[in-house]
């Protein structure tokens, strides 16, 4: 049966992006609104394609702009909703996206990051860390932010990023990269259906004679009434950060120096924890998969076992700030990186932390 | 959670015997419009509402306010609304009708809002022939705003931003995006209507009745706009600024059909 063959969980060799485009139609949405650019167009692409045969609607926008306000109005009209974008297309959804926030509207919006700023480089990259985690918008907001690590998560996430979008009528963003979004590997799908919706008796659709009628928006033009939409949405965010910090720990047990990675470059840093290792040097490795809320707290934690951090990453450094709000000043807290589309290599980053050893002559007793 | 409103039909209490000819609909909420005195944004709520209230299709009816004046359309008109940012009202209500097909779905902007900010989703949302009602407030001027220049207003026109008046070979002419519209094979019905008089209110229900019977048959975008004053941005009392519409608006912006569907 046709409809069998969707739903069983054999692994199969997938492109990150399709694999993505996949989940979310196992996550059942009810639409897509997307505009092409490299490199996550394969997720319109994979949608066009497979949406008719199967169930849901997906439509190519005349704008990233178009597409987030298409978000909007779906979102609020109650539907399960997806779109996906890079560096620039998602800077073009900054004014939608806080406009979503403060409706507060559930949505996915997936960032296959590029190299930027600017036009930049079609390369991979994480150069929009800081817009995804701050807010990137206008206004007092955040968006949960996930950050698969590999194609498996490309497509676990969406339907984690849809429950928590959903649970707390959130926005919530895949924050990925080019090289994720292109390279494949096997992945197991989510079974579809699997994943609940919750029922939505705010959304705009249709005013029946039992209750007033619902508005969607995000004025509250007296100050008192902002103010409290306000300490309503900090409250929220108070909530997530208690509740939904997700992150993975390798070999941290006995580690005398802590790497902190997100997505790619997460695992180059594994293979990095690996090679110190052959060489006696204790290296463990945090990796954060939610971006927002950030695990501040076992950052800390781990600040008084070992002798030194290093935040690394494919940009300038940005999460490294995160990382020493998170040790407040315990320990060092170092950087490396590449940026522009470059990716560092595990030696790489070996050879840093190797020579802040013989800098500080540390570990040497 | 039900609601507690006087129903207009034993209203006033003491008109007993008296035959109610005249109301507010119940698809206006009992909210005093903020609106200035003299303005055509109340007028086109009102009859907007009443088409809405007369088709029996409250419980089906999805708006979308716009950013200008209107922007609190949904204090008063008593349906599900949306509040869209500037410019975006029609992809929001394309996101709407395409989740919620068999519902009923207006868009409701301003000149500024429709045809500066958001032209690109005004054409696009025409082209692809979204089953909507967009109503068009054209008043010639920013509004909510103050009283700046819009991309309507018109050659020589005074605003606070075009203080020596509007000039052609800095902004060039104002835009007739009805006009540009109709060229579009997804625009089913295109008119141009006014609210200046009781008759132009009667011909302007009309399009909206007509608007709403298009969409149930799923015929495409249809498109009305209302050439309508700002007697404060024209900084004019209510009565000249009616005299400035037929004088000088109307012959700009021609009311009338620009796009009707073909009889078959
Ligand atoms: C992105 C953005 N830019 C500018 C504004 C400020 N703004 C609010 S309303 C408006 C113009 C509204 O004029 P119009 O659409 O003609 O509506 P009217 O008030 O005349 O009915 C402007 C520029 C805004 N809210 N958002
Ligand atoms: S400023 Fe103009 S458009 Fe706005 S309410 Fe007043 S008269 Fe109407
Ligand atoms: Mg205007």
């Amino acid at each position: 049966m046709e409809e069998k063959k969707n739903k069983t969980s054999e692994a199969k060799l997938m492109k990150g992006n399709e694999a993505l485009a996949e989940a979310a139609i196992r996550a059942e949405i009810d639409a897509y609104f997307g505009y092409p650019i490299t490199p996550q167009s394969e997720v319109l692409e994979y949608l066009e394609r497979e949406v008719p045969k199967r169930h849901g609607l997906v439509l190519q926008a005349e704008s990233e702009i178009a597409s987030i306000n298409m978000i909007y109005g779906a979102a609020g009209a109650g539907a399960r909703v997806m779109t996906s974008s890079s560096g620039p297309g998602i800077s073009l959804m900054q004014e939608g996206l806080s406009y979503i926030a403060s409706a507060q509207l559930p949505c996915l919006v997936v960032n296959v990051v590029r190299g930027g700023p600017g036009l930049g480089t079609i390369q991979p990259s994480q150069g929009d860390y800081f817009q995804a985690v701050k807010g990137g918008g206008h206004g007092d907001y955040h968006l949960i932010v996930l950050a698969p690590a590999s194609v498996q998560e490309m497509a676990d996430f969406v339907f984690e990023g849809f429950r928590l979008a959903e649970k707390y009528r959130n926005p919530a963003m895949i924050l990925t990269d080019g090289a994720l979004g292109q390279m494949m590997e096997k992945v197991i799908q989510p079974e579809e259906g699997s994943l609940p919706k919750i029922a939505t008796p705010w959304a705009t659709t249709g005013k029946t004679k039992d209750r007033n009628h619902n508005i969607i928006t995000s004025l509250f033009i007296k100050p008192e009434e902002m103010e409290s939409v306000n300490h309503q949405l900090q409250e929220k965010y108070r909530k997530i950060e208690k509740n939904e910090v997700r992150f993975e720990e390798i070999k941290t047990e006995d580690a005398d120096i802590l790497l902190v990675a997100f997505g790619l470059s997460s695992r180059i840093c594994q293979k990095t924890v690996d090679l110190g290792r052959e060489k006696g040097i204790k290296i463990g490795l945090l990796r954060p998969i939610t971006l927002y809320p950030y695990p501040y707290k076992r950052l800390n934690e781990l600040a008084d076992q070992v002798e030194f951090m290093m935040s690394v990453e494919m940009n300038a450094g940005q999460m490294v700030e995160d990382v020493r709000l998170a040790v407040e000043g315990k320990v060092p807290v170092y950087f490396t990186g590449r940026m522009g589309g470059m990716i560092p290599s595990p030696d790489d980053v070996l050879h840093e932390i190797e020579s802040i050893i013989e800098k500080q002559n540390i570990l040497q007793d | 959670m039900s609601i507690e409103r006087p129903s207009t039909l034993d209203f006033p209490p003491d008109a007993e015997g008296m035959e109610m000819v005249y109301c507010r609909p119940d698809t206006l909420t009992d909210t005093p419009f903020h609106y200035c005195p003299g303005c055509g944004h109340s007028v086109v709520h009102r009859v907007l509402m009443e088409v809405v209230e007369e088709l029996g299709i409250q419980d089906k009816t999805i708006g979308v306010a716009p950013v200008g004046c209107s922007v609190f359309a949904y204090h008063y008109m008593n349906v599900d609304m949306q509040e869209a940012a500037h410019g975006r009202a029609s992809a929001v209500a394309t996101g709407i009708k395409r989740v919620l097909p068999d519902k009923y779905v207006f868009s409701y902007q301003g000149d500024g809002d429709l045809a500066a900010i958001g032209t690109a989703e005004t054409i696009h949302t025409v082209n692809r022939g979204e089953n909507i009602l967009m109503v068009f407030i054209n008043n010639g001027i920013y509004g909510m705003t103050g009283g700046q220049m819009a991309p309507t207003s018109l050659l020589g026109q005074v605003t606070t931003t075009s203080p020596y008046g509007r000039d052609v070979k800095m902004v060039g002419h104002p835009i007739k995006i009805a006009d540009l519209l109709v060229q579009l094979p997804g625009a089913h019905y295109v008119t141009r209507q006014a609210v200046h008089n009781p008759n132009a209110v009667r011909k302007l229900k009309k399009a909206f009745e007509k608007s709403f019977q298009y969409q149930k048959e799923g015929k495409g975008t249809c498109f009305v706009e209302v050439v309508s004053n700002c007697p404060s941005g024209w900084r004019m009392t209510p009565v000249e600024s009616i005299k400035y519409l037929e004088e000088t608006m109307f012959p700009a912006y021609p009311l009338g059909d620009l796009k009707v569907p073909e009889k078959v």
